[in-house]
């Protein structure tokens, strides 16, 4: 029944446009600021969804665990306008249609200010429409494939236009590359950042002859004819490189391979968007060196709030091999974004906490500030790091200022009007600058 | 007076500037612009500088530092540091240098130059590899050192790799007669490789007889490349072939020869994997010589510690089970996951680093094939696991009994065998396999709790296809699998082409629904 409703009113804020979308999000206003009002003291709940078990596990307990840190230090600091906050940890086990479930239970049953959460896209797209109904607030930590601004999102992961295409910029110009390999996990994320981009190579003049595109799936382990297809597509006289966005699992036997082929980065370098502290810990890096990743963090940033970050995370894991990596950054972030926005909002009520995010600032590791924008993502800069033999990341380029997150892609055809903002008066995700009107292409 | 100030000054400076050059060199290293690094390698390596092999080599292998100052240092073997400019030992705190580090650019750079500087080693091996170093930089600037290296070469093999390495410097040159080039085009396509190939197609500005050779000498080597690229897919195919037996190996015994739904077969796999890792760390901490020899102490363990959980599972679940598939099959699944979420307590959920030793990483090359080490290692892992098993079974007296229970469970006990016994023993042997294959699978792919699961879908699809409890067509079927998976690979991509894998195998089993080799006679019904 209730989903009936929403559909309805789905279906009609397409037909009615800003208007209707705005009488909506009031309408959701307010019944949120009610049930707001009744948690407007006692401790604040945190709601922390991140798979614990099953395939991602891999990944998102670590999230986990530095959100348990930073609320943990926050309470230490006296909490949030005097409260405490209290996290409330569930584990939707790597299943996408159980992150919705769980959300909505963090929601409505926890009441919960804010959620951190979800790491792939399809989790994410999972819970979409739960906090858009809900009007509940979801900081998102991972970089992603953008094509997307949802006003109860704040995206604190990078946009393709703060990862994938200043590091293909980089090889361009660092390493004269003229031949591009795109290689990733057969989903959403890799397709996308490959369709920006293709187009935005081609746009730079390279020839279609000269771009290669490989799909594989999740979990791929067998290697050994794509690399030998890399080299043998490497082998045309002309400086190549790979793009990958393949997926965390299937990097450790695909380096493995190139290892063992004998592919050095300098003679076909593979620059990874996937790729982290994280994921180098359980490989052998030494036949590995040199190859690069592009992240808005890498652990071994010189600066004296990454170095004191560290120091507080393996006293809170108990063990000082621990790595720290980008998305770590982006909740630490994200939190401290949240706590600011509560403390200018006087309150955790939801529309008013939106409102107070964007245009806060809040340092990050890297030795700058960090600014929620109107289309709810964040200002950030660009590292590219080369792989060392001990596991680290030797930054060889940063971006000279922040980098501003293109939440639409000019270099889609369908969405290069679009842009995002929540700020009033526009207040909406996907207003077409062509024909003036929200509700743009898709959402 | 001034004027012949200035023009002593003049007259001096380039000589002031040549005695200082390493310097400035030297200077460049510890500037961190990776560049002017570069650049500076380069002109170090040609500068006759005495110290030049040494300060590359040092930066090469990570053991040159600089301090503030900007004062080089080399990091000896035994930790004390060394200054560069006067060559005596310096004191110095850890904390007050800093490594110095490279990029892509530099390590280009460093290997061409040491490819240069290492021309005239006494060992032929390192003027082997200078030469290999020096094709690959193919720098016309190198050519005068290399002819006067070919010049002095006595070994024929070395002489080769430098007559090769000159042919693609002279190629590349700007200023060389066309005669020349010619030549130096007909060496490198007699080369034959994908090197060679890359090298013909990227000569700048030729004239229309280079390009035209170049164009000819490219054809011709891709031709037959093309042939090896069929053999390279059978070799590709095998090794992926004998992942699959090792994987499904197991199952063969517990699901195909016992009939248990085993879900936790994957995870028996997983805890091989994990042994290793622990035979790997006490070996890193308790002795590190013994690094290379780690997963052939690892394969008896892993099998140990996999068959003893086997047994353990087999007495305390399966056997209340026997004869109700459907509940074995939740109740291994359920077990598997279980299994999971413990390893991912006690080793954390991230991915464990797994060694390969030195012998088995790298890879050969045979004619136009390159045969990786470690997937070579592993097809006569597979053969020699497959042997043992199948001679355990034949000539053993387990073996016999294990036979004779699944044949015939009810005759079995008749004659006198403990069959209970048999089973806990067949299972553990299954898991054990399981187990072992771990190892194996340690080296080419993800030790993490979740590395079982990737292999369960795979082994069950062998057993099913080469014919349920037949061993000899579980081989057959998952060599068979792994060459079409990886004709069709190429072809149809790999998302595609393990779909178009599965979509035969269904309708395979279509039409023999008992698969390659189903068992005949009495045994069939049993």
């Amino acid at each position: 029944m209730a989903n009936d409703d929403l559909s309805l009113t789905r279906r009609r804020f397409g037909g009615l446009g800003m208007a209707a979308m705005a009488a909506a999000t009031l309408g959701g206003g307010k019944l949120a600021t009610s049930a707001a009002r009744a948690a407007e003291s006692g401790p604040i709940k945190i709601g922390i969804l991140h798979s614990l078990s099953g395939t991602m596990a891999i990944s998102e307990t670590t999230l986990k665990d530095v959100m348990l840190m930073l609320i943990e230090e926050q309470n230490k600091k006296g909490g949030v306008l005097g409260r405490k906050l209290v996290p409330v940890v569930v584990d939707p086990a790597s299943n996408w249609p159980l992150f919705a479930e769980k959300a909505r239970g963090l929601l409505t049953s926890d009441k919960c200010a804010a959620v951190f959460g979800c790491w792939t896209s399809v989790s994410r797209k999972s819970v979409l429409p739960v906090f858009e109904e809900l009007n509940g607030l979801l900081f998102y930590p991972v970089q992603y494939e953008g094509q997307e601004c949802s006003r109860n999102v704040v995206y604190t992961g990078a946009a393709p236009n703060q990862q994938a295409i200043p590091a293909v910029d980089y090889l361009m110009q660092e390493d004269k590359v003229q031949r591009w390999v795109l290689a990733g996990t057969d989903y959403v994320y890799p397709r996308t950042t490959n369709q920006i981009l293709e187009s935005y190579l081609k746009s730079k003049g390279v020839a279609a002859g000269d771009i290669m595109i490989n799909y594989t799936p999740f979990g791929h382990s067998d290697w050994q004819n794509i690399v030998a297809q890399i080299k043998q597509f490497g082998s045309a006289g002309k400086k190549t490189a790979v793009v990958s966005t393949i997926n965390g699992d299937a990097n450790v036997p695909f380096y493995k391979e190139l290892g063992n082929q004998g592919i050095k980065a300098t003679d076909i370098p593979v620059v990874a968007f996937s790729v982290g502290e994280e994921e180098l810990a359980g490989m052998d890096t030494k036949p590995l060196v040199g190859h690069l990743a592009a992240w808005n963090y890498f652990m071994s940033v010189d600066t004296p709030e990454n170095k004191a970050f560290i120091k507080k995370w393996h006293e809170f894991i108990k063990n000082p091999k621990r790595t720290t990596n980008d998305p770590m950054e982006a909740h630490y972030i994200g939190f401290n974004m949240w706590v600011k926005a509560v403390q200018k909002a006087g309150t955790t009520d939801t529309n008013a906490v939106i409102d107070a995010l964007v245009g806060v600032s809040v340092p990050n590791l890297s030795g700058g500030y960090s600014t929620l924008m109107g289309n709810h993502h964040i200002t950030k800069p660009v590292l590219i790091g080369e792989i060392q033999d001990d596991g680290q990341f030797n930054i060889v380029s940063r971006t000279p200022g922040l980098v501003v997150a293109q939440e639409w892609s000019p270099y889609v055809a369908e969405t290069k009007d679009l842009i995002g903002d929540w700020r009033a008066p526009l207040s909406c995700g996907n207003f077409n600058v062509k024909t003036g009107k929200c509700g743009g292409a898709s959402k | 007076m001034r004027f012949a100030l200035l023009l002593l000054g003049l007259v001096l400076l380039p000589v002031l500037a040549r005695a200082g050059e390493p310097t400035d060199a030297f200077s460049a290293f510890s500037s961190g612009d990776y560049d002017a690094m570069a650049a500076a390698v380069t002109e170090l390596a040609v500068s006759g500088d005495p110290r030049a092999g040494a300060v590359i080599t040092a930066l090469q292998a990570g053991r040159l530092y600089a301090n503030a100052a900007g004062q080089l240092l080399i990091r000896e073997a035994d930790g004390s540091f060394r200054d560069i400019a006067s060559g005596k030992p310096a004191t110095v705190d850890e904390d007050d240098v800093r490594k110095i580090r490279m990029n892509n650019a530099v390590r280009r750079a460093a290997d061409a130059a040491q490819g240069g500087l290492r021309l005239f080693a006494a060992d032929p091996a390192t003027r082997r590899l200078a030469a290999a170093a020096l094709f690959k930089s193919h720098d016309p600037a190198s050519l005068p050192a290399l002819s006067r290296a070919l010049a002095k070469e006595q070994d024929p093999s070395v002489r080769a790799l430098m007559a090769e390495a000159e042919a693609a410097a002279m190629v590349m040159s700007a200023d060389a007669p066309e005669a020349k080039k010619l030549a130096a085009i007909a060496i490198i396509r007699a080369r034959g490789d994908l090197d060679a190939s890359a090298l013909l197609a990227s000569i700048p500005n030729p004239t229309p007889a280079v390009a035209a050779a170049a164009h000819d000498g490219v054809v011709a080597i891709q031709r037959v490349l093309q042939l090896w690229d069929v053999l390279e897919s059978v070799f590709y195919g095998l090794s992926l072939g004998s992942v699959l037996l090792l994987a499904a190996i197991g199952l063969a015994i517990t699901f195909g020869v016992m009939g248990v739904i085993n879900m936790a077969h994957g995870e028996m796999v997983m805890i091989g994997a994990y042994v290793t890792f622990v035979v790997q760390d006490v070996i890193r901490s308790e002795a590190p010589s013994l690094f290379g020899a780690s997963v052939l102490i690892a394969a008896p363990l892993a099998f140990a510690v996999a068959g003893v959980i086997g047994i353990a599972i087999e007495r305390s679940l399966i056997r209340f089970l026997y004869g109700r598939p459907l509940e074995t099959l939740l109740a291994t699944w359920g077990l598997s996951l279980v299994l999971q979420q413990a390893v991912r307590s006690i080793f954390g959920p991230t991915n464990r680093e797994v060694g390969t030793p030195s012998w088995m990483s790298g890879a050969v090359p045979l004619g136009g094939l390159t045969i990786t080490l470690n997937r070579l290692t592993i097809i006569a892992f597979a053969i020699l696991v497959f042997a043992a098993l199948m001679a355990l079974l034949r000539y053993t007296a387990l073996g016999l009994k294990m036979r004779a229970v699944t044949q015939n469970r009810a005759m079995a006990a008749a004659m006198g065998i403990r069959t209970p016994w048999i089973d806990a023993l067949t299972f553990g042997l299954g898991s054990g396999i399981a187990g072992m294959a771990g190892v194996a699978l340690s080296q080419i792919d993800n030790v993490s709790p979740n590395l079982g699961q990737s292999y369960i879908i795979d082994s069950f699809m062998v057993v099913v296809f080469g014919g349920v409890g037949n061993l000899w067509g579980t081989a057959l079927g998952a060599l068979l699998l792994g060459v079409v998976n990886k004709f069709l690979e190429p072809v149809a991509g790999a998302v595609l082409g393990k779909i178009a894998v599965l979509v035969l195998v269904i309708l395979f089993i279509q039409r023999r629904p008992r698969g390659l080799f189903p068992l005949k006679g009495r045994a069939a019904e049993a």
